[in-house]
């Protein structure tokens, strides 16, 4: 088998066929940001998990520190379980406040973490006692006309 | 009167009868195909000449038409933004819609309109001129010889042919948003990686355009095998396999969409 020059055409076309794929794995997909390092598994438990997503971010201080990896429903305590991995460089203290936040006003929801005082910190297996539920827009303007009613109600 | 209905009922049952036989022969013939795909694996550099003329050649349509679709997606979308005022999602609009659909789609249409409508003819005039007789008389199968290296060249090409189609309309869509429009370049590329899964989308995205590689060099190498040894029977064979193919490759597309991408 000698070598040709359409062994050296094909041999381009496949190169330039699996930088393509290189460049949308690196440059437009999250391949080189999204798999780096090991992660740790921690729960949490949220009455109202309003949109929140499998996949979607964990953030503290507005900076990615893990996904959701699995969101269930507990049939006892009627609440949401949501399972997270955590980047292992970053440690939070046990009494860390877990929050599901909006980014923007459209926006897709993500886990806000705001960090206690505590010297323990959350291993892999751990859950977060302190949560705080989904904002839900219908009920947030639903209390606001209430209020107002009963304000107007109490003038008269 | 009664004769009119029963003829008309008649060639409706003939021809659905006749569209089965086909489909089964057609079935029967990718099995053989993969049977006697050990040939074209083993003898490379006749899968390596067939990557050349389906892939290779096809290199100049795909890249210019990736190009001009990712430029009008990148025209379209920002018009369409700009009235919510998120034209940093410019980058998110463009990537998600090459990678999942327009990407592996449209190369798949080209690739069958370009590559596939070759191998029929050059099937089908082989059939015509009687070679693939010839080669059964010296015992060479022409399955083995002729058919399954175009096939599996098919199929190799078209992920690097779609995977090439989305890059270069990316690179479009980043000329016209970015460089011509004025997008802030950071937050294109920071949002489309930021809603771009490796797994998910592009992925999902290669899948799809491995099954459409199958689906376009199986129907086109039957076709042409298939096909009437004449002129005319060579010709209709080459039309089949545009229309069927791309039939096929948007059918398959909306299988295959319902079940990657479910919405959760």
């Amino acid at each position: 088998m000698s070598r040709t020059t359409l062994d050296l055409w094909v041999g381009f076309f496949v190169a330039v066929g699996l930088g393509a794929l290189l460049f949308l794995a690196l440059k437009v997909g999250n391949m080189a940001s999204a798999s780096s390092g090991d992660t740790y598994a921690i729960q949490a438990k949220f009455d109202n998990i309003g949109g929140l997503k499998v996949r979607g971010a964990v953030k503290s201080a507005g900076v990615v520190v893990g996904r959701v990896t699995e969101i269930r429903f507990d049939p006892e305590a009627y609440v949401a379980v949501v399972t997270m991995n955590l980047d292992t460089r970053y440690k939070f203290p046990r009494d860390t406040f877990a929050t599901i936040n909006t980014s923007g006003l459209l926006g897709e929801q993500y886990i806000g973490f705001e960090v206690g005082g505590d010297t323990a910190m959350l291993k892999a297996g751990d859950t977060i006692k302190k949560t705080q539920s989904a904002v839900v827009l219908e009920k947030l303007i639903s209390q606001f006309m209430f209020n107002k009613a009963a304000e107007d109600g109490g003038k008269k | 009167m009664d004769k009119v209905i029963l003829d008309a009922l008649r060639s409706l049952g003939q021809k659905v009868t006749s569209r089965i036989w086909r489909l089964g022969y057609a079935s029967r013939f990718f099995l053989a195909m993969l049977l006697h795909s050990g040939t074209a694996l083993r003898r490379l550099n006749l899968t390596i000449r067939e990557i050349y003329f389906t892939g290779v050649l096809s290199l100049i349509i795909i890249l210019v038409s990736g190009m001009f679709v990712g430029m009008v997606l990148g025209l379209q979308g920002y018009d369409t933004l700009q009235r919510y005022g998120s034209t940093e999602a410019l980058g998110v609009l463009v990537s998600l819609s090459l990678v999942r659909e327009l990407g592996p789609v449209v190369a798949a249409l080209l690739f069958a309109s370009r590559a596939g409508s070759a191998i029929t003819a050059e099937i089908g005039m082989m059939k015509a001129t009687e070679q693939l007789s010839a080669m059964e008389m010296m015992a060479v199968d022409p399955i083995a010889r002729v058919v399954a290296p175009r096939f599996w060249g098919g199929v190799i090409s078209m992920p690097m042919l779609a995977a090439l189609f989305s890059a270069m309309g990316i690179f479009g869509g980043y000329l016209v948003g970015v460089q011509l429009i004025g997008v802030d370049e950071g937050s294109f590329w920071s949002q489309m990686q930021a809603s771009v899964d490796f797994r998910e989308d592009i992925l999902n995205g290669v899948i799809k355009s491995f099954v459409f590689g199958i689906i376009v060099s199986w129907v086109a190498v039957f076709e042409g095998y298939d096909a009437e040894p004449t002129a005319e029977g060579v010709s209709g064979a080459t039309t089949r396999t545009v229309v069927t193919s791309s039939l096929a490759i948007l059918a398959a597309d909306f299988i295959l969409t319902a079940f990657m991408f479910t919405g959760t």
